[in-house]
């Protein structure tokens, strides 16, 4: 209920603008669609469903949570203005909704120039019943396996330690200029921004590259090859386990950030010194003996 | 302290005195002065400091030997053990006698204020009328007034041997006459880049060739000639135009391209549809501003951003600005398929990629397809 | 001004020397005088007179820091290798291993890696090298701040600015030597600014690099240039600004026994040696401290350069980020004619807007004294509230200057205040006009309103912050004449226009000076008159024989003003 509360918290700015009634409803109806999920008796595990179950289901769901803007049948809708509600899903595949749904973008919350990460409404079963769903609207990238994507199921270190190195130039050639050299991200055109990679699953990075969530470019199996897209990711998780070699990282921010160190705390404390050594030290009443000061 | 200087010759006081200069205040004693025991104290503390910073550095030279340095050496609360450790026990050490040695002049060193008196800046009228008959004198003992023959061809001499100084640096620049013409290697000078006709675009690091059908649509590539690659990759290069050292730094800080593959109907510009191949697009990566690469592409809208000072190209209409300080279009590479269904270049760039120069012959898009298309044409005899 | 020379001490010991048997200190000191003659330079410099302020140490942080980069330079020469040959990486650093790149970039990493304290040093090199700029920025602006740039020390201001470059110049050749990606982009750019100079641009670049970027030359032409060329030029210009120094002595605050014609306070031996001694250990241990705590210019992350790679967040160190800001902010203009190509969007803020910022900065000593005409030797400060114009001057070149600072930093803006990096450069372009206008207005009135006030405290005294009754129930707060040191303090300060008025044009209108000098004495609050003075004392004297009885009990107001000691008065009396 919390969430609740904050939502609609976060709504009552936005009022007045002429989109607050649609995302009201587009709110209300994610909500919905949220307590239908933990309430469904479909969602308690069972692994047995078969996939025309699953669809169904997901299809379920998917009229609940995603037709206002998608449309009934996934094939995108447009508002009376003629803006783009929401893209047609046909095609999409099933890890473009792993990864929309799993990073809790969609349902999207709110308007604006890019869709933020929050924490996931649905459970995973039901994400994969959606995903299931959206991939029978039309053939698309499939979930990635977890021998496809996670670093960990090299088969030797050697061949970790060599896919590092070339995950890492072909990061440093593809991806370093949205993300940043340490995974940091950076600033898009018009409020748009690259987020920040080092606290994303290795699913969700391999996802995004295939399948090329909101502005980002699509790096499909034809681009970069699954095994390079591995490799990727095999570079960008040893960056997150590289420790500092140098002390403390200063948020990653390059000669920016170090400009802002340099200022504040090496000159501050210097001059702090400086203060300290110009000061007048206590002083006593007494006179010294023998001197007629 | 007292300082002889002649009577005359004083810094004058220029402010009216509204109140009489009290005088230097009566000195105030520190605890120090007075108290032995305050005194042995802050000796004692001084010292204590010294001794610190001592310990520090044996505990410096104990890290440096102990402490293994580098990629597999030890962490400490996931930062390198051996950089905190020499740079803490460095910093202590040093801080420390800094510390020791203020504490020492600001509690036992005698701290009773001194007047010194100044000096104006300039020398006494005496010592200047004394320096400038001495420069007359000089003068006038070498002749160099009376001689203007001997003066003027001194100068003249002196200042011809700027000549060699100035001749001397010119092999710091190219060897090669002429640097924006094709000089001895590939693609060089500042008009032309490695591109040429039926050569084809491979994935950068990568370097495997691309066929149309294995992008998507919204699929970007960073991509190169197959010539930075060449031989490395078993592309069938020839033997003259394999990149080594500073000439393949050289093509590739010129070749490097962007692909994009965009639904056709997005295409506004017939310039770039003319050069596309279903809905693939190639640009130079390289800035027209100040020659950053830039491949920051948002796919929704095909606009491209440089990450150094934000110019802002639209793909899908002749890499036209349409934000940021660069003042051109980003050069497009006409792309076709070849025999085998890969992509190639048609040509090289029809402009020169890449920051502005005052020798460039800047014109619009559409002079610079008309003209291609006019050259092209008599080269294929279409 | 007469000095009151009873109080002039002339040496701090207690007992008179007494001569003594030759020490061995002594005879040293015979051997050299005899050879080298010191004792005569010794005797006027060893007890040499330095005044005592926190302020006046700025400069030193600039000093000391210039140590530590000659200190640690030296190390990082042991293992650095200025070339741009190429190699396959085949060290500890397991991401990179087998990656082509120059030799440079392979000896940082060997360095960072494989030296120990290697990483230490290159990081304390680096730190010491924005510390060095920064603390000669601020140094820069206490001088200006105080008038310490005066006569006779406007050459000294000149040599400080040539630092000032020299030293930018210096971190830019110097962070661009590993040869990773984010310096390479950075020497990239340079080419850029080189190549969009009219006539000569694509020459420079080219003699530059030794053909086309990037060749095989910038790297050790860079180094020649950083550890040779210009460390020369800095010690040369350090070693004439610390003479100058000495010979002008340095520069003090008005008080009770300072003047124009003396220096007051402690003695070079021992106790500014010691000092200044240990603030070079502090400088050279708070170094050494963020040199082990703080990371900086990563180089591994970055991978080596390649010109066809890109990071986001490619800034320049932050003493380049202003001209980069400009260039962000600058609009796309370039024009073409009869062939040739002009890239105003470059030339005018990366090669035209810093030589012409710097030439003012140069001029400004010329600029004050040509304006007001004052041609007088300058030994005391002046607080910056009693010159308004030139507070205010300083104040709007600093907006000015943190307003292309800013936008040199617009991406990284924008993410961490979630707004649009488009939005963030329109109002930049307008900011960096408006700004300093608004802030040299706001600085100017507020200096003057500042001058007021002090002389509302001469007249009729600081505020207690006692609330006194009188008999018929009115209220009033009590005010208390100053000390007289601290009002001596404050009337040292020329009264109006320094120099002579200029005579008037041929035409009987005044000259084109003497109507900038109007405006820049315009509002100027002058100290008050004697006159004044003593009108105001009679009615204070007056006010204060009526609270008379007061006096030694809490409610004087003496308790908390620190104007003089109390420790005998308790506070609570026992009244």
């Amino acid at each position: 209920m919390r969430f609740l509360n904050r939502s609609v918290g976060r709504l009552s700015r936005h009022r007045r603008r002429p989109f607050a009634g649609v995302v009201l409803l587009l709110v209300a109806l994610a909500l919905t669609g949220g307590l239908y999920a933990v309430f469904s008796p479909a969602s308690s595990a069972q692994s047995d469903q078969t996939q025309a179950e699953k669809v169904a289901k997901g299809r379920a769901l998917f009229l609940v949570s995603c037709s206002t803007c998608h449309g009934q049948n996934g094939e995108g809708l447009k508002a009376q203005d003629g803006k783009l509600l929401g893209p047609s899903l046909i095609g999409v595949g099933a890890a473009a909704v792993d990864f929309q749904v799993g990073t809790g973008r969609m349902p999207m919350a709110q308007p604006g120039a890019q869709v933020q990460k929050k924490r996931p409404t649905f459970e995973q079963d039901d994400i994969d019943a959606l995903a299931a769903y959206v991939a029978s609207l039309g053939a698309g990238p499939a979930v990635p396996e977890k021998n496809q994507y996670d670093p960990s199921t090299y088969s030797s270190d050697k061949a970790k330690e060599e896919a590092v190195t070339l995950g890492g130039q072909i990061f440093l050639t593809n991806c370093t200029a949205c993300h940043n050299f340490t995974g940091e991200g950076g600033a898009m055109p018009r409020g748009g921004y690259a987020p920040k990679l080092l606290d994303t699953d290795p699913k969700y990075i391999y996802e995004a590259m295939l399948t090329g969530p909101q502005s980002m470019d699509t790096f499909s199996d034809g681009n970069i090859s699954p095994q390079e897209k591995k490799a990727v990711i095999a570079y960008v998780e040893s960056m997150k386990k590289q420790p500092g070699y140098g002390g403390f990282s200063l948020g990653g921010l390059g000669p920016v950030s170090e400009g802002l160190f340099a200022w504040v705390v090496g000159l501050g404390v210097l001059v702090g010194f400086a203060v300290w050594i110009a000061a007048h030290t206590t002083r006593s009443t007494k006179k010294k003996k023998g001197l007629e000061a | 302290m007292t300082e002889v200087h002649d009577g005359s010759h004083e810094i004058e006081a220029h402010t009216d005195a509204l109140l009489p200069d009290p005088g230097l205040p009566e000195h105030h004693w520190r605890p120090t002065d007075v108290d032995p025991r305050a005194e042995k104290r802050a000796e004692r503390q001084v010292a204590t400091f010294f001794g610190l910073s001592a310990v520090f550095t044996v505990l410096f030279v104990v890290f440096y030997i102990t402490l293994k340095t580098g990629v597999d050496g030890p962490t400490f609360l996931g930062w390198g053990a051996s950089n905190l450790a020499l740079g803490g026990t460095l910093g202590g050490a040093l801080l420390f006698i800094g510390i020791g040695v203020i504490q020492w002049a600001r509690k036992l060193m005698a701290d009773v204020e001194m007047v010194e008196l100044r000096h104006p800046a300039s020398s006494s009228g005496e010592d200047r009328s004394m320096t400038v008959a001495a420069l007359q004198a000089g003068l006038e003992e070498s002749g160099i007034g009376r001689r203007p023959l001997i003066r003027n061809t001194l100068i003249g001499s002196v200042a011809l041997l700027g000549v060699p100084a100035v001749v001397l640096l010119k092999d710091l620049g190219p060897t090669n006459k002429d640097v924006t013409a094709a000089a001895d290697y590939p693609g060089a000078g500042l008009e032309h880049t490695v591109w040429r006709s039926q050569m084809r675009v491979v994935r950068d690091v990568i370097g495997t060739p691309i066929r149309p059908g294995d992008l998507e649509i919204g699929d970007l590539v960073n991509a190169e000639p197959e010539i930075i690659f060449g031989k490395d990759k078993g592309m069938p290069v020839a033997e003259d135009d394999v990149l080594e050292g500073a000439p393949l730094q050289v093509a590739k800080s010129k070749a490097a391209t962007v692909l994009l593959r965009m639904d056709p109907d997005d295409i506004v510009s017939d310039v770039t549809r003319n050069w596309s191949v279903q809905g693939i697009v190639a640009y130079s990566k390289i800035c027209t501003h100040v020659g950053c690469p830039i491949s920051l592409n948002e796919r929704t809208t095909h606009h491209l951003l440089c990450p150094c000072h934000q110019s802002t190209f639209d793909l899908a209409d002749g890499g036209k600005v349409i934000f940021g300080p660069a003042g051109r279009h980003l050069p497009q590479l006409p792309l076709g398929v070849d025999d085998e269904g890969f992509l190639i270049a048609l040509g090289d760039y029809p402009e020169p990629v890449g920051p502005s120069y005052w020798e460039r012959n800047t014109h619009s898009l559409q002079d610079v397809y008309d003209n291609y298309t006019k050259t092209s044409g008599e080269e294929t005899g279409q | 001004m007469s000095v009151d020379t009873s109080k002039v001490a002339s040496s701090n010991g207690g007992n008179a020397a007494t001569a003594s048997k030759p020490t061995r200190l002594g005879a040293l000191a015979t051997w050299s005088d005899e050879r080298l003659g010191l004792a005569a330079m010794g005797k006027k410099n060893l007890r040499k007179i330095f005044p005592d302020h926190w302020s006046f140490m700025l400069g030193e942080i600039a000093l000391w820091s210039f140590v530590v980069l000659l200190l640690s330079g030296i190390f990082l020469t042991l293992w650095f290798k200025p070339s741009m040959s190429e190699l396959s990486y085949q060290g500890p650093y397991a991401p990179l291993r087998g990656v082509e790149m120059s030799e440079a970039y392979s000896s940082a990493l060997h360095l960072s890696f494989e030296v120990r304290g290697g990483l230490l040093m290159r990081q304390m090199h680096h730190w010491s090298a924005m510390l060095f700029i920064s603390a000669m920025m601020i140094h820069l602006l206490r001088v200006f701040f105080t008038g310490a740039h005066r006569k006779p020390r406007e050459l000294n201001w000149v040599i400080g600015s040539l630092l000032l470059l020299l030293g930018t110049l210096e971190g830019f050749t110097g962070y661009s030597l590993p040869d990773d990606l984010l310096s390479g982009t950075g020497v990239r750019a340079a080419d850029g600014f080189m190549k969009s100079i009219p006539i000569v641009g694509t020459y420079i670049s080219f003699f530059l690099f030794g053909g086309e970027f990037p060749g095989d030359s910038i790297i050790p032409r860079l180094y020649t240039i950083h550890v040779l060329l210009i460390p020369g030029l800095l010690l040369a210009l350090i070693a004439a600004h610390m003479l100058l120094l000495v010979y002008h002595k340095h520069t003090q605050w008005p008080g009770p026994g300072r003047a124009e014609n003396n220096v007051v306070g402690f003695p070079m031996l021992p106790v500014y040696a010691a000092k200044a001694g240990g603030f070079f250990f502090i400088t050279f241990g708070v170094t050494a401290l963020m040199g082990g705590l703080l990371s900086i210019n990563a180089v591994w992350k970055y991978g080596p350069y390649d010109p066809t790679k890109v990071t986001a967040g490619s800034q320049p160190d932050w003493y380049m980020g202003w001209p980069d800001g400009a260039l962000r902010i600058m609009p796309g203009w370039e024009s073409h004619f009869w062939g040739s190509t002009w890239s105003w969007n470059i030339f005018l803020p990366v090669i035209v807007l810093p030589g012409l910022l710097f030439t003012v900065l140069l001029l400004l000593p010329f600029l004050e004294s040509w304006i007001t005409g004052d041609k007088r030797e300058h030994h005391l400060l002046q607080r910056p509230r009693n010159a308004p114009t030139r507070t205010a001057t300083m104040v709007a070149l600093m907006t000015l200057y943190s307003m292309f600072w800013l936008a040199g930093g617009n991406d990284l803006i924008a993410i961490k205040l979630h707004s649009s990096i488009n939005n963030i450069t329109y109002a930049l372009r307008a900011l960096v006009f408006v700004a300093p206008v608004i802030a040299f207005y706001v600085t100017r009135r507020w200096c003057i309103s500042l001058q007021r006030h002090d002389n509302e405290t001469l007249l009729h005294g600081y505020e207690t912050g006692i609330i006194m009754r009188s008999a018929e129930g009115a209220y009033s707060e009590k005010h208390l004449p100053i000390d007289e040191a601290r009002a001596f303090a404050m009337t040292v300060r020329d009264r109006g226009p320094a120099g002579e008025d200029d005579e008037l044009k041929a035409n009987g209108k005044p000259t084109l000076r003497s109507r900038i000098r109007t405006l820049y004495y315009e509002d100027d609050v002058q100290k008050p008159t004697t006159e004044e003075l003593e009108e105001a004392h009679a009615h204070a004297e007056h006010d204060a024989h009526a609270v008379a009885t007061l006096e030694g009990h809490p409610a004087d107001g003496h308790q908390f003003d620190g104007h003089r000691l109390t420790e005998d008065e308790p506070l609570r009396g026992d009244h």
